[in-house]
């Protein structure tokens, strides 16, 4: 008996391999999502870059966003 | 096992469970109060939660209920075969087998427990853990079929959803939490021993001892009005915790008001007066048991809500 292209099995399981497919990606969406919404409330990630003490570029000082001056102490102008 | 040889030793009329028999398994209507009761859980909670770690957490608990379900039936298929009510579910029908509702409720419960684990806490993951434990092992496998009390003990797996919501949110258990409980696990015996006085249920034949049965109408009558009295205790106790307001104590006013008065009405007449306007009180009073439980916790939402937005409160 010849293998058939399409097997009988393919058509009568149809239904369910499409429900598991689907079921599949809804696991993975539900996982990637899990993981944004974690990462984004660590906060700043940049603190969890300092842990082995290996230099990043991003973590260099003049790569850090720019903040407000220090006002001077009074009499150094 | 080959290819070819499936085809070869398939027969036609082999019936192929589909996605829907599986979904049967999953007990979508107990899933759909599940549903409910946690989310209200989960939003009437003082700490808020991200919207999608709530979402996940709550397809979490209901697919950890829809587990317990499917190794329910797949215990209970004998009892299930038995009697009329239960007897087109998919197992004893013949369009699962039950090892594959075996399989499906421990790999469910697997996956339902591992992402709640992951998406919220060790709290609400170690109770949704235990409510399926409870559920098939303690309730389907050990009492079910051992004591009349049995409907009271399976009250207690439907009554943790909300609580398992409420850690969600907080990380812990509280009185609110308790209370949530208790009012679920309070409203199961009255709710259900009303339904079982007016319906016919063939539960002696399969072997399960139902009060009705085991200790007659009579003492089923005794025991809704028993049930209730609580439980009227536990629904306004509720409305004088942080989730409480004026708003729930109005309407648990008003409801415990109406129910405990169906209650102490079927508990008031015995059965040849039930019998004379079929059941009328028993069905009425049933009804009213569903409004309860919806009209409380939907009560809680309206003060989460109010209290969202700097309204009321007590």
């Amino acid at each position: 008996m010849a293998i058939q292209v399409e097997h009988e099995i393919h058509t009568r399981r149809r239904g369910r391999n499409i429900g598991v497919g689907l079921l599949l990606l809804g696991f993975i969406a539900i996982v990637f999502g899990l993981t944004v919404v974690k990462v984004l409330q660590l906060g700043d990630l940049r603190s969890f870059e300092t842990f082995d003490h290996v230099v990043r570029p991003q973590i260099l000082p003049e790569n850090l966003p720019e903040t407000a001056p220090e006002a001077a102490p009074e009499g150094t102008n | 096992m080959s290819d070819m040889s499936l085809h070869e030793t398939t027969p036609d009329t082999v019936y192929e469970a589909q996605m829907g028999d599986y979904f049967a398994l999953l007990k979508p209507r107990v899933m759909s109060l599940v549903v409910f009761t946690a989310l209200v859980g989960l939003l009437v909670a003082p700490v808020p939660v991200h919207p999608f770690i709530g979402f996940v957490a709550i397809l979490c608990i209901a697919v950890g209920a829809g587990a317990s379900g499917a190794l329910n039936m797949w215990w209970d298929a004998d009892i299930d075969a038995a009697m009329r009510r239960t007897a087109k579910r998919p197992i004893p029908d013949g369009r699962v087998q039950p090892g594959e509702a075996l399989g499906l409720g421990l790999a469910l419960s697997f996956f339902a427990i591992l992402l709640l684990g992951l998406a919220t806490n060790a709290v609400a993951t170690g109770l949704l853990a235990f409510t399926i434990f409870f559920y098939a092992v303690i309730y389907s496998m050990w009492l079910k079929r051992a004591t009349p009390q049995n409907i009271v003990i399976g009250g207690a797996a439907g009554a943790f959803p909300p609580m398992i919501g409420w850690a969600v949110a907080t990380g812990g258990v509280s009185i609110e939490s308790v209370l949530m409980f208790g009012l679920i696990f309070m409203w199961t015996p009255p709710h259900f021993w009303a339904l079982a006085l007016f319906v016919k249920t063939d539960y002696g034949d399969a072997g399960v001892p139902m009060l009705t049965e085991t200790h007659g109408r009579r003492v089923t009558r005794n025991h809704v009005l028993a049930y209730c009295l609580p439980l009227v205790a536990v629904a306004l106790g509720l409305g004088f915790t942080s989730i409480g307001g004026p708003v729930y104590l109005a309407v648990a006013v008003v409801f415990n008001a109406w129910f405990l008065k169906g209650c102490y009405d079927i508990w008031r007449r015995d059965e040849a007066q039930a019998e004379a306007d079929k059941y009328k009180v028993e069905i009425k009073t049933f009804k009213v048991s569903l409004y309860y439980l919806f009209a409380h916790f939907g009560a809680l939402l309206i003060e989460a809500a109010l209290r969202a937005n700097h309204i009321g409160g007590l």
